[in-house]
């Protein structure tokens, strides 16, 4: 019974998610949503590393870098199909990932942080100098040719916005479902453990560093995918997505969202694009404003709003154990 | 790549004295910054990632000093007393609040910082680059060292660095300020057990940090254009400089300094887009063989 419980909410949003664009059916509301949809996965993919192992990773953006200049200038210079292009983003992904996990999680905190910062902004240099490849500060701006994808007897043409919103949600809800089911792991678990005290777990015979590196790995895999869907959505590559101040915005998620929480992210990725949207309609200093909301809500609470929401839940009695 | 011209210009004595001097100002300038930074991290254990703005508000303030005065020399005196009184407002009403805490509440809190130091510059003096002239004083004929001209302005600057790593150096070695900030640094319990009130020095300590970094700004200014996103690789370069010295050790800093300084300056001649390359794989270098850096304490 409650497993069917735990499971219906995910059918209800899987469901909502497949229904909206009928329901709202304007070419605005789905381009928002599909660009919710990426984001969500920016952010649960680090929180995978933040939230659910304490690892304060700053160069996350780095995958994400590296997932969508791979299928910008695969599918660009190429004839590699969608799929393919993506796949061997999301392989570039998980050796770089696996190579600057290895020496990030020898140190711890600070050091840990700024060294994941460092080996992003390598990335970033390479994207922005590697004018020939990558298109230097302009980025790649002739668009990204969208092949028809085949799948045995199928072909599935994602260029019109209604199908690259469906391809979108089945990407991104299936890497959620993944990812879920990682969390919800004994693996998932023994991260948890990580995050409260890594020296506690070493004491109980937890490779700790070895579980770091994994995790690593598979965050900056599933960061690699919401690259490459980026570059699929607004059809280019930019630079600035490498740079560690865009790798900020997922943090800001994790935090507004709630970091002990799956949810949280997902929510995160919704406030922030409303509050991005709501400030710069308003005004020219809408980073003044989201500063400001930072600063607010890290004197005051350090709970994002699923935190609170389950909070509420718990004093009446009913509430998860996260 | 050009290596051929780089090593051309080190068999150049004119053209190797250039660069030299040039690295040495980028070191100076860095090591104003960097050691600010150090001194904050070691002592307050905070990673400061607004760092940087403080850097660019000194520049801003030097701007607007000279603009309505003309007087450089008290911009030179009116803006660290600025960036340190910037300083301490926002230790006393912000950072206070993250001491100890998970290092993810720390980046976020001075990064929200950053944004909003930012956005004030933008909101104040506008979106546009600003310039700040070279003070009157220096715009006479260079100095000739060994038959290459070296700007007078530069000298200067080696000066004051110089003069203030040798300040710094006594302050924290020689004074009893000094011996009460390290042993903050390493116990500050029992500092204040010994009767020392450590809420106002650590106060103190994030304002003389911050006071380092805007001092850095105000003699970069005449050098660099000034805009509102100067802030940033600033930032980014100190702590690359803090970690390749080591936390809670002027000199390592002052080393670092130099390192990346030179590394800038060559670089820029045998490598000519990659010179940031080389800072970057000196750094992740360090953190791989020698996390303590040049003359850090050891990690915990």
């Amino acid at each position: 019974m409650k497993r069917i419980r735990s499971y219906s909410f995910w059918i209800v949003s899987i469901g909502f998610l497949l229904v909206f664009p009928l329901v709202f059916p304007s070419l605005f509301y789905i381009n928002n949503m599909i660009e919710i949809l990426i984001n969500a996965l920016f952010g649960v993919s680090l929180n995978l590393l933040v939230g659910y192992t304490g690892l304060l990773s700053l160069g996350h953006n780095a995958f994400f870098a590296i997932g969508s200049y791979s299928a910008g200038v695969l599918l660009q210079q190429t004839s590699f199909s969608i799929p393919t292009s993506l796949f061997i983003g999301l392989i570039l992904s998980g050796m770089f990932a696996l190579f600057t996990g290895y020496f990030s999680t020898r140190l711890t905190k600070f050091y840990f942080a700024f060294l994941t910062l460092a080996f992003s902004q390598i990335i970033y240099i390479i994207v922005v100098k590697w004018v020939s490849m990558t298109g230097g500060y302009q980025g790649l701006t002739q668009g990204i040719p969208k092949p028809p994808i085949h799948l045995i007897a199928w072909s599935i043409d994602i260029a019109p916005r209604l199908n690259f919103y469906y391809f979108t949600v089945f990407l991104v809800c299936g890497s959620f479902i993944l990812c879920k089911m990682i969390v919800n792991s004994p693996f998932g678990w023994i991260l948890r453990c990580i995050r409260e005290s890594p020296l506690r777990a070493q004491f109980i015979g937890i490779n700790v560093r070895r579980y770091q590196i994994i995790i690593f790995v598979i965050a900056g895999i599933f960061c690699s995918l919401s690259g490459g869907l980026s570059s699929l959505n607004i059809n280019g590559c930019y630079p600035e997505h490498a740079d560690w101040l865009k790798g900020a915005d997922p943090i800001f998620m994790i935090l507004i969202g709630g970091m002990k929480n799956f949810l949280g992210p997902i929510v995160g990725a919704v406030v922030l694009l409303f509050i991005n949207t709501f400030l710069s309609s308003i005004t020219r200093f809408s980073a003044f404003f989201l500063g400001v909301i930072l600063i607010v809500l890290i004197i005051f609470t350090r709970m994002g709003i699923v935190d609170l929401f389950l909070l509420k839940k718990e004093t009446w009695g009913k509430g998860k154990l996260e | 790549m050009n290596i051929m011209g780089l090593l051309d210009c080190i068999g150049n004595l004119s053209c190797l004295l250039t660069h030299l001097t040039s690295a040495v100002v980028i070191a100076m300038i860095l090591f104003l910054v960097a050691s600010g930074l150090s001194l904050i991290f070691g002592v307050l254990g905070i990673g400061n990632f607004a760092h940087g703005s403080l850097y660019m508000i000194g520049a801003y303030i030097t701007y607007t000093v000279v603009s309505k005065s003309g007087n450089f020399w008290l911009a030179l005196i009116l803006a660290p007393i600025g960036v340190g009184f910037l300083g301490l407002v926002v230790e006393r009403f912000l950072i206070r609040r993250i001491y100890g805490s998970a290092h993810v509440y720390q980046f976020l809190l001075t990064f929200g910082l950053l944004l909003v130091l930012d956005d004030v510059v933008r909101f104040v003096w506008g979106f546009d680059f600003k310039s700040v002239p070279t003070p009157k004083f220096f715009q006479r004929p260079p100095i000739f060292f060994f038959g290459s001209p070296i700007p007078l302005y530069y000298v200067f600057i080696i000066i004051m660095g110089i003069l203030v790593a040798l300040g710094l150096w006594i302050i924290l070695s020689k004074t009893k300020f000094g011996k009460v900030v390290n042993a903050a640094a390493s116990d500050p319990d029992m500092v204040e057990c010994l009767g020392i009130n450590v809420r106002s020095l650590y106060t103190l300590v994030f304002a003389l940090g911050a006071l380092l970094a805007g001092f850095g700004g105000i003699l970069a200014s005449p050098m660099r254009s000034l805009s509102p996103g100067m802030g940033f690789p600033v930032t980014l370069e100190s702590m690359l400089v803090m970690v390749i010295g080591g936390v809670g050790s002027i000199g390592g800093v002052l080393i670092a300094s130099f390192l990346v300084g030179l590394l800038r300056s060559f670089g820029i001649l045998g490598f000519p887009d990659f010179e940031l390359f080389f800072v970057f794989f000196l750094v992740i270098a360090v953190l791989i063989f020698r996390p303590w850096g040049i003359s850090g304490r050891a990690l915990e």
